[in-house]
């Protein structure tokens, strides 16, 4: 089948490669820009370990054809880290606030919690908690997570953050 | 899971992707976000040879009022639905359907016209179509007519659509200011299809409902239009045997599958239950 061209911006690089119609977003992303931290966990849309930000849109990478993101602007977690190479708020919250144990899940996690405080930068937990309800995981019962999230949104609005008592 | 290959289009008109699917037939399918189309091809259950991007045109996104209608584009998405103030304000079964459906990543791309058209009995804005009445915009290579979304659902997958033909926009005649509505969803999980829901959408008016109207989901092969339990709640006082005789009236046409989310005898249960909460909260938001 005839391949496509597409130029779009990833992580604020501009990319143009040649691609089949078929090609998935997230195999284009991990094969041909070799950005493997885009996960493949279940490749059925349900789990959100794909998650890329999309032109502003949380979106699962396994579900979108390459071809669709031409002209996009896309970002990915080797994009989140701060210009001078320290962590961004939520990189630090998941660390601090232990919200991984595998991490298999974390960087899904993280670009969808991107998402969510970009259009609500001081979510309640039940907010939280469903903002994220597309992104699966199996080790931590989202507690840590919560609180993960919850800290990068203190950091970000400059405020300290106080963890509720359990 | 890789689809098998298909050769992309994207035409920027409408009258290009009728053009498309007219001349490519039935190896050509219309893709808007794709969140039912993708799936299946991943897992070549469907493997069509060509496919029609709709992102390009323009015309086919956004809501707007016209006269005492709300029109929605057929690519307009989920979570367009949820954030417009517009549905909030005028339609707002809408927003609650809305955020039912799958989870957030799949709402930023997942469209309106995609979930009515696609004719899945899973689908959950098909029944809330039924209940507000709305009427369907359908372009095809010989032009343009409107259907009323009760006349549209024939079978499983199987619509009024002719083929080449493109759902183009959705119209919804505005509810009155005051009008009760619920949409109640018993799903398993998040993103989980429902295993009974029901549609409310009412009026009252002196202690007694002035209108009603019913639609239920994923309880047969199509969305069903309550008819007769509409007709039942409709000038009652939705006192507590008129709701029972509405549920028996809605139980007893639905015919839906046992499946992973029970036998059909639970589901069918499960329908009434759902209608009685969604008449209970239409009523408490009716003012």
């Amino acid at each position: 089948m005839a391949k496509t061209q597409i130029a779009l911006t990833v992580n604020g690089r501009r990319e143009e490669a040649l691609v089949e119609p078929r090609t998935l977003l997230v195999h284009f992303l991990r094969e041909q820009l070799n950005l493997t931290g885009a996960h493949i966990g279940c490749d059925t849309s349900h789990c959100g370990a794909c998650t890329v930000d999309l032109d502003g849109k949380s979106v699962k990478s396994c579900t979108v054809f390459a071809v669709q993101a031409n002209g996009a602007e896309i970002r990915t977690i080797e994009g989140m880290a701060n210009p001078d190479g320290t962590l961004h708020a939520l990189q630090e919250g998941f660390r601090e606030m232990h919200g991984l144990q595998c991490g298999f899940c974390t960087p899904g996690m993280i670009m969808r919690a991107h998402r969510l405080l970009q259009e609500n930068p001081s979510p309640t937990e039940e907010e939280i908690r469903f903002g994220i309800a597309g992104n699966l995981c199996r080790c931590t019962g989202y507690q840590n997570i919560v609180k993960a999230i919850q800290y990068a949104a203190a950091r970000l609005a400059g405020t300290p953050f106080q963890e509720a008592a359990e | 899971m890789i689809p098998g290959p298909f050769a992309y289009h994207r035409p920027a008109s409408l009258q290009d992707a009728v053009g498309l699917l007219s001349e490519l037939g039935e190896d050509a399918r219309p893709l808007a976000g794709g969140h039912s189309l993708i799936p299946m091809m991943k897992l070549r259950l469907a493997s069509p040879a060509h496919l029609i991007d709709l992102a390009g045109i323009a015309g086919l996104k956004g809501l707007r009022e016209d006269g005492g209608e709300i029109v929605i584009g057929a690519t307009t998405t989920q979570q367009e639905l949820v954030t417009s103030d517009l549905v909030a304000g005028k339609l707002p079964i809408l927003r609650e359907t809305s955020l039912t459906i799958a989870d957030p990543q799949v709402r930023y791309l997942g469209t309106l016209g995609g979930n009515v058209a696609n004719g899945d009995p899973g689908n959950d804005m098909p029944a809330v179509m039924l209940a507000l009445d709305a009427t369907y915009e359908i372009a095809g290579k010989s032009g343009t007519r409107r259907l009323a979304a009760r006349a549209f659902y024939q079978s499983a997958y199987v619509t009024a659509l002719a083929p080449g033909e493109i759902l183009t926009a959705v119209r919804i005649k505005v509810p009155p200011a005051g009008h009760g509505y619920a949409y109640e969803k018993l799903k398993r999980k998040v993103g989980d299809y429902a295993t009974a829901a029901a549609a409310v959408v009412l009026t009252i008016g002196g202690g007694k409902v002035a209108s009603c109207a019913i639609g239920l989901t994923n309880l047969a092969e199509t969305p069903l239009y309550a008819e007769e339990a509409s007709r039942i709640i409709a000038g009652s006082a939705l006192d507590d045997a008129t709701v029972r005789k509405a549920v028996a009236a809605a139980e007893a046409i639905t015919a839906p599958a046992s499946d992973g989310r029970g036998p059909a005898h639970y589901r069918t249960k499960m329908a009434g239950v759902m209608l009685a909460r969604a008449l209970a909260r239409a009523k408490a938001r009716a003012a």
